[in-house]
């Protein structure tokens, strides 16, 4: 079956003022569009991975025909990659993480504003196209950062970093340039803003 | 942090969409760079001069902040070393074996952002002169066949570019054109070929206009080579 756009889990404009309804409607429509599109076009014709579910696809992409594997690295990772940032994020979210989520964050970080200079710093430090992620490493929290539309499901020797990620941020100019411009940083500290961390911690759960 | 406090002020005008006239957005621009070797260039026109293809706003943050950042982020990987702050930055790409680990990838970035940026505003012309003949056209069939062929070939390469990027029309060693792109900042230069025009398809140099139709850019920035300062430029790269 093929791969399918899925659908924004709130309005457009929900996540305004700190990110706009007009990124939000191109960054969905157009850029996740695109990605979820030439995906398909990418596999089309090849039976063995048009039945595979997107995670299995691009945490083996060893497995991918040399000729496609570019392409199915770029979009399929962007296509996972988006799906993920969408339900990470709602109205009226922000505020700070609790529990076992809060806890290991004091202990991988120090503080939670410690964790949170250290993740801006990565996404700012991501030079050109990327993510930033918080990913769970041996049952341990780390910060890494990939180019492009690579993630760490791709493994290591894909997009040289591991581990299952709980928190990612886009940090493409797509994902901001329309009201931020050239301010990646401030684009950066108004995520905090948005982040769900009920479901980063659901993630943290099931993940370490 | 009288430089982080500039931007963050001339940010903050920005986005509140007031009028800020030229001389201000330079002043503040450069307001942002340390001091150091490297200066950012002027645009050599008006931030308006390429509308309606490139847009007035684009050209403000491209030039006023995005190359002065690279210009910035350089002087400053370069403040310890005063025998690397005596190259340029076409000399420290062509070279980065010869640069500090310490400072490599802040010097591969944001030389490279320096320079590619400085050649793409001079390659830029509205209603330019076409090309009729000479080495340049000739090199430029051997490499392309005809032009419409040639836009074609271009276009593509620029279209494959996934992320940040820019693609290149460059001479190599045997004095030939090729056409290539490189990721983020990276230049011809790196890989010991010559630059002679490069595109830059970094989002930024599009996205206010454009937003994800890379495509739209890319067609009206062909309208705006600056052939006569190519054809001068291939004369002296191929001296």
């Amino acid at each position: 079956m093929a791969h399918e756009l899925p659908a924004l889990p709130y309005a457009k404009e929900a996540l305004e003022p700190h990110i706009d309804a007009l990124t939000m409607e191109i960054h969905h429509g157009r850029h996740h569009k695109a990605y979820v599109d030439n995906l398909n076009k990418a596999i089309a014709g090849n039976a063995a991975l048009e039945a595979k579910s997107l995670e299995a696809l691009i945490s083996d992409l060893a497995s991918v025909p040399d000729a496609i594997r570019g392409p199915v690295r770029n979009n399929g990772g962007g296509h996972w990659n988006h799906s993920f940032f969408w339900t990470l994020m709602g109205p009226n979210r922000g505020g700070t993480p609790t529990g076992d989520l809060a806890a290991a964050i004091n202990a991988a970080f120090g503080s939670f504003d410690e964790f949170k200079a250290k993740f801006e710093a990565a996404g700012i430090g991501r030079f050109g196209s990327g993510w930033a992620w918080l990913v769970v490493q041996n049952g341990a929290l780390a910060i890494v950062s990939t180019p492009n539309q690579d993630n760490p499901l791709m493994g290591k020797a894909v997009s040289g970093v591991e581990g299952k990620a709980i928190l990612g941020v886009d940090v493409w100019e797509h994902a901001y340039y329309l009201k931020y411009q050239n301010k990646r940083a401030d684009y950066l500290k108004a995520f905090w803003n948005v982040v769900d961390w009920n479901t980063v911690s659901a993630l943290f759960a099931a993940a370490k | 942090m009288i430089t982080r406090r500039s931007a963050l002020k001339s940010a903050a005008l920005a986005s509140a969409g007031l009028f800020i006239s030229t001389s201000l957005t330079r002043a503040l621009a450069q307001a942002a760079a340390p001091s150091g070797p490297h200066k950012l260039p002027e645009l050599g026109y008006a931030f308006e001069a390429l509308e309606p293809f490139i847009d007035r706003q684009t050209m403000e943050i491209h030039h006023g902040k995005h190359h002065a950042a690279y210009v910035g982020n350089l002087n400053r990987a370069l403040a310890d070393y005063p025998d690397l702050q005596k190259l340029s930055a076409e000399e420290l790409i062509a070279n980065l074996d010869k640069v500090p680990e310490k400072i490599r990838t802040a010097v591969r970035n944001n030389a490279g952002g320096h320079a590619n940026h400085s050649l793409f505003w001079k390659s830029l012309k509205k209603d330019a002169d076409p090309l009729d003949s000479g080495p340049l056209q000739e090199a430029l069939g051997e490499l392309f066949g005809d032009k419409e062929t040639g836009e074609k070939m271009f276009f593509d390469k620029a279209m494959g570019v996934f992320g940040s990027g820019w693609v290149w029309i460059s001479v190599d060693k045997d004095k030939k054109l090729i056409l290539e792109s490189t990721p983020n900042q990276d230049s011809p230069l790196m890989a010991g070929r010559k630059p002679l025009f490069g595109l830059d398809v970094w989002e930024h140099a599009y996205y206010l206009k454009y937003q994800n139709r890379r495509a739209d850019y890319v067609k009206a920035v062909v309208s705006l080579v600056n052939w006569p300062f190519l054809n001068e430029r291939f004369e002296k790269l191929t001296a």
